[in-house]
């Protein structure tokens, strides 16, 4: 036949590797490399190629299953919309055990929501371990805190009482935002844990609700009327939800 | 659980594997595996059938690729010492397979892993990629030189001591 003379290509060899190719060409395949050693050399570097990938990685199928990934906790839905949106992202960030994004717009477009988040990361973890100087003005201050970040950020900045979540404020500071001047409160409790809530102008309208980790600190994040607000604290994250929707309440009860 | 729910659930520790290959980060990889699920099951109406398997390395391989998009505009954290658990005797290997596979631009890593690791036919992955087949066969071809270079490159005394 004058077929098992058509030279063989280099995508048939590949084909041959993937079994792929048609099993009337094999026998060809096979000869064709009986006779060209350095193109049996390149697939015999394709087979180790394999090889050295399912070693490499074939172990992670065996591994148990992380929680984060547990299907019955990314299904769980929100028990009830109370405020709006933002709060219902917050239940159901509390339902739900930590889904990354638990609500998001319908476009999948990268967002700015990842920078923003380390920003105020940074700055919590740069902050939070300060003892003489963790604010330029301290809680005592609250009204004057308050008048001159709303004239700096140029948009209305609470400084609320989050006592029912058992703290006080320690103060706040004006840091640079992404777009423009980032307003940063700390609260502490009686324990010393302290909480700090990042916020400045963000593009994002809808309320996304993020969660993320770094080390030993969580932070959340969530936009509300064109304003991106992170709430950071330690790795308890049940704490941390407890922390942001009592700082949500009282900025919604004021009238942000 | 429903049966949509069960096909998703099994297929959890394969695309553990592949998003580990792609993203070769435990931690990311999992945020990769973590929204692709979410994503599934909010659809999971909008799913009449179909192959489900192809579909979720569908939604994975595009989170990823916007993930990296995003990751562009900011400076790349690389590991300084390969800490992987799950290393062992061949470890070295390993380092050099993941070593070459962070070589590859995206496109032509993510066909590699899919053919080679995951198993997948070039029609399954052209699906996945949304392109034609023959597009496929060259980034197939172009990963492969490629990574053979960089093994073959990275370990030139090892070869001349055979």
């Amino acid at each position: 036949m004058t077929e098992r003379k058509i030279p063989v290509t280099e995508d048939e060899l590949h084909a041959y590797v993937d079994g792929e190719l048609p099993a009337e060409r094999r026998s060809d395949v096979e000869a064709w490399l009986a006779a060209h050693p350095a193109d049996a050399e390149r697939v015999q570097s394709w087979r180790a190629m394999a090889e050295a990938l399912h070693l490499r990685y074939d172990s992670v199928v065996n591994e148990p299953v992380p929680r984060q990934l547990e299907l019955e906790r990314l299904v769980r839905q929100p028990r009830r919309w109370i405020y709006g949106s933002v709060a219902a992202a917050l239940v159901a960030f509390v339902a739900g055990g930590g889904v990354g994004w638990v609500v998001r717009g319908a476009t999948s477009k990268p967002s700015p929501v990842q920078d923003f988040m380390l920003d105020a990361l940074d700055a919590h973890r740069l902050y939070v371990v300060e003892v003489r100087h963790p604010v330029e003005v301290p809680g005592s201050e609250r009204a004057h805190l308050q008048a001159w970040l709303t004239k700096r950020c140029g948009r209305e900045v609470r400084a609320p009482e989050l006592a029912s979540a058992g703290l006080k404020l320690v103060g706040g500071r004006l840091l640079p935002g992404p777009s423009g001047p980032a307003s940063f409160l700390m609260y502490e409790s009686a324990a010393g844990e302290r909480f700090t809530v990042y916020a400045a102008k963000a593009s994002t309208e809808t309320a996304h609700m993020r969660y993320t980790t770094m080390d030993d600190d969580g932070a959340m994040f969530w936009a509300d009327r064109g304003v991106g607000y992170v709430v950071s604290g330690g790795n308890d994250r049940e704490r941390l939800a407890q922390v942001a929707r009592a700082f949500y309440d009282q900025v919604e009860k004021s009238g942000g | 659980m429903s049966a949509f729910r069960q096909s998703v659930e099994a297929m959890i520790p394969a695309l553990r594997r592949y998003a580990r290959a792609l993203a070769r980060d435990a931690d990311i990889a999992d945020d990769l595996v973590q929204d692709t699920l979410v994503r599934a099951l909010r659809s999971e109406r909008l799913f009449l059938g179909g192959d489900l398997r192809s579909w979720l390395y569908t939604i994975l391989t595009n989170l990823n690729k916007n993930r990296r998009r995003s990751l562009a505009r900011r400076p790349q954290f690389m590991p300084l010492l390969d800490n992987n658990p799950d290393a062992s005797g061949t470890e070295a290997e390993g380092r050099d397979i993941e070593r070459a596979l962070s070589t590859l631009v995206e496109e032509q890593r993510a066909v590699l892993l899919l053919v080679v690791l995951e198993g997948m036919s070039y029609r399954e992955v052209a699906d996945i990629q949304g392109v034609p087949i023959g597009t496929v066969m060259s980034r197939l071809a172009r990963a492969r030189a490629h990574v053979k270079a960089s093994i073959e490159g990275e370990r030139p005394s090892l070869r001349r001591v055979k």
